[in-house]
């Protein structure tokens, strides 16, 4: 990869409404990621974390904004929503543990794996989230 | 196993035409998004009942050889849209997942 001296940005608005084409963010990070020469190691940790933050901001909070910066040395993906916030991180955090409607989960959604995948994809996460005001998750991928 | 050989294997409908004719490099069975997502291996087919536009996003990320829908089901069409968008083989069996899956292993895949 060539060496950058600014980082390299991309912004999002994920739309809450249309369920059906939730994840389209990460598809265009993907093909942006592979037109940098990035490795597919990296590329495969950047699509399943970034997959299932865009995922929970549709079916959890009604959509929000994604932010993806690109630079020597990592991947950063801010995902940021106005949604109800979460109120036991550690219980999100458990495999399998969803609130996800039935009619929400009978598109595939809602297995509970996608706080999990992001923290185990991820180099590191953090979560920032108030109750009615919404939820920030900041994740890290080194290169 | 190439994609070529499964259409011999199995007679599928094809529902999106591949574009290349690539190696099955393995198989992942499971209808759950998240899960699918985080087990489909580049190059692997990828087995399931779910037939929405979400498929065709995890199908694309995972880089999917191809996407196998068992049980006769087919893409609903802003689906099928999207796999034409995206470039991603999908087939329809008859079949049930066992019985696909049973019938792969018997290729050695
Ligand atoms: N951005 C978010 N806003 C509000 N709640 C969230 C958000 N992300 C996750 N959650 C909560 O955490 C739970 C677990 O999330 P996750 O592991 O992705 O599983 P799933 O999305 O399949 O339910 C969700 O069911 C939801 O209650
Ligand atoms: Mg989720």
């Amino acid at each position: 990869m060539k060496a950058m001296s600014e980082p390299i940005r991309f912004h999002f608005d994920v739309d809450g409404e249309d369920f059906s084409s939730a994840g389209g963010a990460s598809v265009i990070v993907k093909k942006k990621l592979r037109q940098l020469g990035l490795s597919p190691e990296i590329i495969r940790k950047v699509s399943i974390a970034m997959y299932e933050g865009e995922i929970n901001m549709v079916i959890h909070a009604n959509g929000g904004t994604a932010d993806i910066s690109v630079d020597d040395r990592e991947i950063t993906i801010v995902l940021a929503d106005r949604g109800p916030g979460i109120p036991d991180i550690g219980l999100a955090m458990q495999e399998g543990y969803s609130t996800a409607k039935e009619n929400i989960r009978t598109l595939g959604f809602g297995a509970g794996m996608g706080l999990p995948n992001m923290k185990k994809y991820s180099d590191e996460m953090q979560i920032e989230t108030e109750i009615g005001v919404g939820t920030t998750v900041t994740m890290k991928i080194r290169l | 196993m190439k994609l070529s050989d499964l259409e011999k294997a199995l007679s599928p409908a094809v529902i999106a035409a591949r574009e290349e004719d690539r190696e099955i490099l393995g198989v992942y069975a499971g209808d759950l998004l998240s899960r699918a997502m985080s087990h489909v291996r580049e190059g692997d087919l990828w087995i399931t009942i779910m037939n929405n536009r979400n498929v065709l996003a995890v199908a694309g990320l995972a880089d999917a050889a191809a996407v196998l829908l068992a049980e006769g089901v087919t893409l609903l069409p802003d689906a099928l849209e999207a796999a034409r968008d995206n470039g991603i083989a999908v087939y329809s069996t008859d079949k049930t997942v066992y019985e696909v899956c049973s019938l792969l292993a018997g290729y050695g895949v």
